[in-house]
């Protein structure tokens, strides 16, 4: 029952937001924190008491499961479930969601009780999508998350340049995941109709599903289909295009939910869906994969560095970071998906800093564009050194979260794929170059214009303190993440191992 | 127990990064100098403790297990033998000195407290850098000190130049510790462990001398080693490193982060005697990058530039000791070049900030009176820097290199490294005259402010010059027993042949150097002007172009690439359906135009079709 607890709780803080605005434009702030606080407590409660040490088998790895029939005549059952991985999503969700309401603490004055029942209203949906495993059910919270989303954007956004307008920018990330969407839903049906055809039961139970024997090649179709939804979501290029213009009209919650969180839902649904209901299609993909995870480094990485709206650079190395994800899923490698967990955590902390960041800096100067700022460091106090920590962290220093996770997946991908991970590994490279640019461009040279700005206040700092602990702390001590997961990676990378000469055509294709 | 003081000698470092970081300015400059000062100069007595109670074993002191996934068990674990002390003391004693005199230094200067923070940060990261007992956590540092020197060189953040160095400084070595990570996957992939001594028990087992693994593995590393320590090819960040403060020059190139690679290499050196190949390789990347620095030091004009490319060919040396197997001589030039080079370094800081930061030659001169404090130091340092027969600390190690060298019967190293001794030569007392002798230049060299405390700035250059003579040279433990036989060891004689050839080396290039300075001056200043001496000079000046190559073969393909790429094409390529919807839009839209007589056509036009359609198509009307 709890686990039904943690997707209603932001619903309904979400309305209690919409309707205490009434009461005071501080009170949805309160309620809204209130509301993702309990969430993130639920979780961090969960994982202490957890035991996670389960055995590997699929089949009962759940630490928490709950399950009613909804639609039975269709075979639809309201069937949620947790285990390591989905825990550790749902209380960065709970985290992300707390900061996401901190940073419009200032930022968001208008219709402020609209604002937190959208931005409520997606968190709900993302921790209905890492819990959900009807497959009806997670389709439903997949487009859930979306609809919130899209007013966040068209109604509190930022208009850029002329023809970069929030609700253009809002409508292109509305196709985009719509379409994707409909390509899941159409694999869905046919997955859930080729299994009926073979048993004559209709169920949309994940654990049903996942013998199904699908004929070739409509298998491959289907896991194509789901690929595609996540890879939109993801993003890999080429399907990329809606996210730097999201991000950078987006406000900053947006910005923060967008990086930290809804693009994790895309990895997830790869690990817990794409890769184990098609495994044997999935496995003659990974070189395909992989190739677009290495083009998505490298793209992603050059266009970083000719970006001058702040917020685009940070996009773009969102996707030449989950280059690194893509690669580590279909590397058929335990350390590399686990380094793909934690690079998972470590990317939404250091893109969440850095966003929030580039928020407190619009706040101060009223602008993204890099080429009217220069020389802050003088300007502010402490928001630099920040800024510095959070640019260290995403071209993967060591010591840092990401670092960890960048290189757990290059250490476990090395053997099935060396090539693969020379070229990721240039992208270590420019991902040095971009960061210490966008460092550069905001902090170092001339005073662009004069006079000192205000530092951050405690909200500020305390929001910017608790990220860089928390993410020098996985850095430097990543096991009980590991722990948690170590149950659902280790079955994943057996997938692999099942479907035979994996490296071999990784290698060919390379 | 050696856990307490070497835990110690790298946690003061860091608590003094934390409380200057942490501190917001209300320390003022009196209190971040005493803390940043401070937390080091605890940092060597611990290492002095450390030194004490070592007992001649390595220890190993595990503190946690940093990633546990199936054989993947990095820890954070540090490894304390020999070496490791050595390069402790060297970090921690000279580090001290430099904190010490730069708290002279940086007198007056803004952002005195992130100074001391990346200072001590510095001084921690390379202390993790060697004593880490794995190959991960010796990354950590590795990269650490890459971050430090980002931080110091762009200390003076409003200049965009100081960016551009620090940034080139910290892209450039990053391209090689790209080269060492991919070293450690191949070496943990073969060999199932990153621990250090575990690699170098099992790379024997596992590898055939000369077999392409061990080779590649060693090359890898290589790389990374020449990114840290300026040697041919990545060694272009070095000379514009100068950007920072001085004190953080002295750093980078005596007791930290350019010892790094000589560090690695001697480190892993079962790894590499596996591969002779590139142990070769070795050795005369170090002869050509110390002959190629040792010409550009002779066309600099700035005391800074001299010093860096003089640094670049010291480093050569030991590159050069390291290829022929003689890892124990390599690691004492590093120490005696950490106590000269220093001495050199804060003598010109002193000598700078004395003549208002003035550090181009041609406008000093005629300081050797009023400045003497920084001239004995001048005068000490360069003696151990040309080597100076038996008084200067650097005879004893270089004399050591080129004998090693000579033993190893490598004739084309030994030919080098006696050439660039001669250059040496000349190059030390171009610097010397051209800083302290003949006219001022300026009025800032007619008047100088010499430094006068005693502590911050008297004491660490005695103390440094001390240590440059040959007092420094019998304080080198000697590290034999920890590696492989030298080639020395095993030849009888010939070292008295080379020990006549090496001072003849140095008196050639200071008789040599007096004799153009001195006597044939403006015959020198008339051949550098003009037709070929004028292009030589400015290749030279240059460094012999490497810059102007990159920036054509690197530099701008990139460049224009990031713009060609700017407007994300494949993002333009996936908006074509929303164009061809827009076309199909633009076209329906014409037809609606609210005519009746085109739309009387068009459904007249419409009914023929379908009637049309349903004649022809046989059985169209059930």
């Amino acid at each position: 029952m709890i686990l039904v607890w943690l997707i209603l709780i932001p619903f309904l803080g979400g309305l209690l937001c919409w309707q205490a605005e009434r009461w005071g434009e501080q009170a949805p702030r309160w309620i809204a924190l209130a509301t993702m606080l309990f969430v993130l407590v639920i979780s961090v409660v969960l994982w202490l008491g957890g035991d996670f040490s389960l055995p590997g088998s699929y089949e009962s790895q759940w630490l928490l499961e709950w399950r009613v029939p909804w639609i039975p005549r269709f075979g639809i059952e309201i069937h949620l479930a947790m285990d390591g991985l989905s825990l550790i999503l749902v209380a960065l969700t709970g985290f992300l969601g707390t900061l996401a309401v901190l940073c419009s603490w200032h930022e968001i004055a208008h219709r402020v009780g609209f604002f937190h029942l959208n931005l409520l209203f997606i968190l709900g949906g993302v921790v209905g999508v890492f819990l959900a495993l009807d497959l009806f059910l997670f389709f439903l919270f997949w487009e859930m998350m979306l609809v919130p989303m899209y007013f966040l954007i068209a109604l509190w956004g930022h208009s850029g340049s002329p023809g970069q307008t929030r609700i253009r920018a809002a409508t292109r990330f509305f196709i985009y995941t719509q379409a994707s969407g409909l390509l899941m839903l159409v694999a869905i049906l046919a997955l859930v109709f080729v299994h009926y055809s073979n048993t004559g039961e209709l169920s949309f139970s994940y654990d049903v599903l996942r013998g199904t024997d699908v004929p070739e090649p409509l298998a491959f179709w289907l896991m194509l289909g789901f690929f595609i939804a996540f890879a939109v979501k993801l993003p890999v290029v080429p399907f990329h295009g809606w996210l730097p213009d999201a991000h950078a009209q987006a406000p900053t919650a947006g910005s923060v939910d967008l990086a930290g969180i809804l693009l994790k839902t895309a990895a997830y649904g790869m690990i817990r869906f794409a890769l184990p209901l098609f495994p044997e299609q999935s496995a003659a993909f990974a070189p395909v994969a992989m190739t677009l995870g290495l083009v998505g480094i490298i793209y992603g990485a050059v266009l970083a560095c000719g970006q001058q709206d702040i917020k685009r650079l940070i996009a773009y190395t969102s996707i030449s970071h989950m280059g690194f994800v893509l690669i580590a899923l279909y590397s058929g490698s335990e350390l590399a998906i686990q380094g793909a967990i934690i690079l998972m955590v470590a990317h939404a902390f250091s893109s969440a800093g850095l966003f929030i960041l580039s928020g407190q800096l619009y706040e101060r100067i009223h602008t993204r564009d890099m080429r009217t700022m220069g020389g802050l460091w003088s300007r502010i106090p402490v928001l630099p050194g920040f800024t510095l920590c959070f640019v260290a962290a995403s071209l993967g220093m060591p010591a840092t979260a990401n670092f960890v996770g960048e290189f757990m997946v290059l250490f476990g991908t090395f053997p099935s794929a060396p090539v693969v991970v020379v070229i990721a590994s240039v992208g270590l490279v420019l991902a040095a170059i971009y960061s210490l640019l966008l460092m550069q461009r905001v902090h170092y040279g001339p005073e662009y214009r004069p006079g000192p700005l205000k530092g951050p206040d405690a909200r500020e700092y305390g929001m910017m303190l608790t990220l860089l602990v928390l993410t020098i702390a996985v850095g430097l001590y990543p096991q009980p993440l590991l722990d948690t997961t170590a149950a659902v990676a280790a079955p994943v990378a057996e997938l692999f191992t099942d479907a035979s000469d994996l490296a071999a055509r990784a290698g060919e294709v390379n | 127990m050696m856990v307490t003081p070497v835990v110690l000698s790298f946690l003061f470092p860091l608590m003094g990064t934390l409380v200057l970081a942490f501190s917001s300015g209300r320390l003022g400059a009196r209190g971040s100098s005493v803390i940043g000062v401070g937390s080091v100069g605890l940092a060597a007595l611990a290492t002095l403790w450390a030194v004490l109670s070592h007992t001649g074993d390595r220890e190993i002191i595990t503190l946690w297990t940093w990633i546990s996934v199936g054989d993947f068990q990095p820890t954070i674990g540090l490894g304390v033998d020999g070496l490791a002390l050595v390069m402790m003391a060297v970090i921690t004693g000279v580090g001290f000195l430099i904190h010490l005199f730069a708290a002279w230094y940086m007198t007056g200067e803004a952002g005195i407290t992130r100074f001391y923070a990346w200072m001590n940060l510095f001084v921690f990261s390379m202390m993790l850098l060697v004593l880490g007992d794995n190959l991960l956590l010796l990354f950590l540092g590795w990269e650490g000190v890459g971050l430090c020197s980002y931080g110091l060189i762009g200390y003076y953040y409003q200049g965009l130049d100081n960016a551009r160095a620090a940034f080139k400084a910290f892209v450039v070595t990053r391209i090689g510790d790209v080269f060492l990570a991919l070293g450690l996957f191949l070496v943990f992939m073969e060999l199932g462990t990153l621990d250090i001594a575990t690699v170098l028990t099992r790379a024997p087992e596992f590898w055939a001398e000369g077999s392409a693994t061990a080779n590649l593995a060693a090359l890898l590393v290589l790389g990374g080693a020449l990114g840290k320590s300026a040697q041919v090819p990545l060694h272009t960040w070095l000379p514009d490193a100068m950007a920072g403060p001085t004190p953080v020059s002295a750093l980078i190139h005596a007791a930290t982060m350019v010892t790094a690679g000589i560090y690695l290499i001697a480190r892993l050196n079962g790894l590499f005697l596996l591969a002779p190949d590139v142990m070769l390789l070795v050795g005369v990347i170090g002869a050509i990058s110390l002959l190629l620095a040792a010409f550009a030091a002779l066309a600099q004009t700035d005391i800074k530039r001299v010093l860096a490319y003089s640094t670049m060919s010291q480093i050569g040396y030991m590159f050069l000791a390291l290829g022929v197997g003689a890892f124990d001589a390599a690691i004492f030039h590093l120490v005696t070049h950490a106590f000269f080079k220093a001495l050199l370094f804060l003598s010109a800081g002193a000598v700078i900030i004395s003549c208002h930061h003035e550090q181009d030659m041609r406008k000093l001169g005629g300081l050797w009176r009023k400045l003497p404090v920084a001239y004995g130091g001048f005068i000490v340092g360069g003696a151990a820097l040309v080597a100076l027969p038996l008084v200067s600390a650097g005879f004893f190690s270089k004399d050591e290199i080129l004998w090693q060298a000579m033993a190893a019967d490598r004739n084309g190293l030994l030919i080098a490294g006696l050439l660039g001794a001669v250059l040496t030569g000349i190059y030390t007392v171009r610097l010397v005259l051209g800083t302290f002798h003949g006219e001022p230049g300026s009025d800032h060299a007619r008047h100088p402010e010499p430094g006068t405390n005693l502590i911050t700035h008297h004491l660490p250059l005695v103390v440094l010059a001390v240590l440059s003579t040959f007092i420094g040279a019998w304080l080198y433990p000697g590290l034999g027993g920890l590696f492989p036989d030298a080639p020395g060891e095993a030849v009888e004689g010939g070292h008295t042949l080379l020990q006549v050839l090496a001072i003849g080396a140095v008196v050639a290039g200071l008789a040599l150097a007096g004799w153009l300075f001195l006597m044939r001056r403006p015959w020198l200043d008339d051949v550098a002007s003009k037709g070929a001496g004028a292009s030589l000079w400015k290749l030279w000046h240059h460094a012999w172009g490497f810059d102007a190559l990159f920036d054509r073969v690197l530099v701008r393909p990139w460049q224009w690439s990031v713009r060609m790429l700017r407007f994300d094409f494949i993002n333009l390529i996936m908006n074509l359906p929303a164009l061809i919807a827009r076309g199909f839009n633009a076209g329906l839209v014409r037809s609606q135009n609210g005519r009746t007589r085109s739309y009387a056509v068009v459904m007249v036009f419409g009914a023929t079709v379908i009637l049309l359609a349903l004649a022809l198509v046989p059985g169209g009307v059930a």
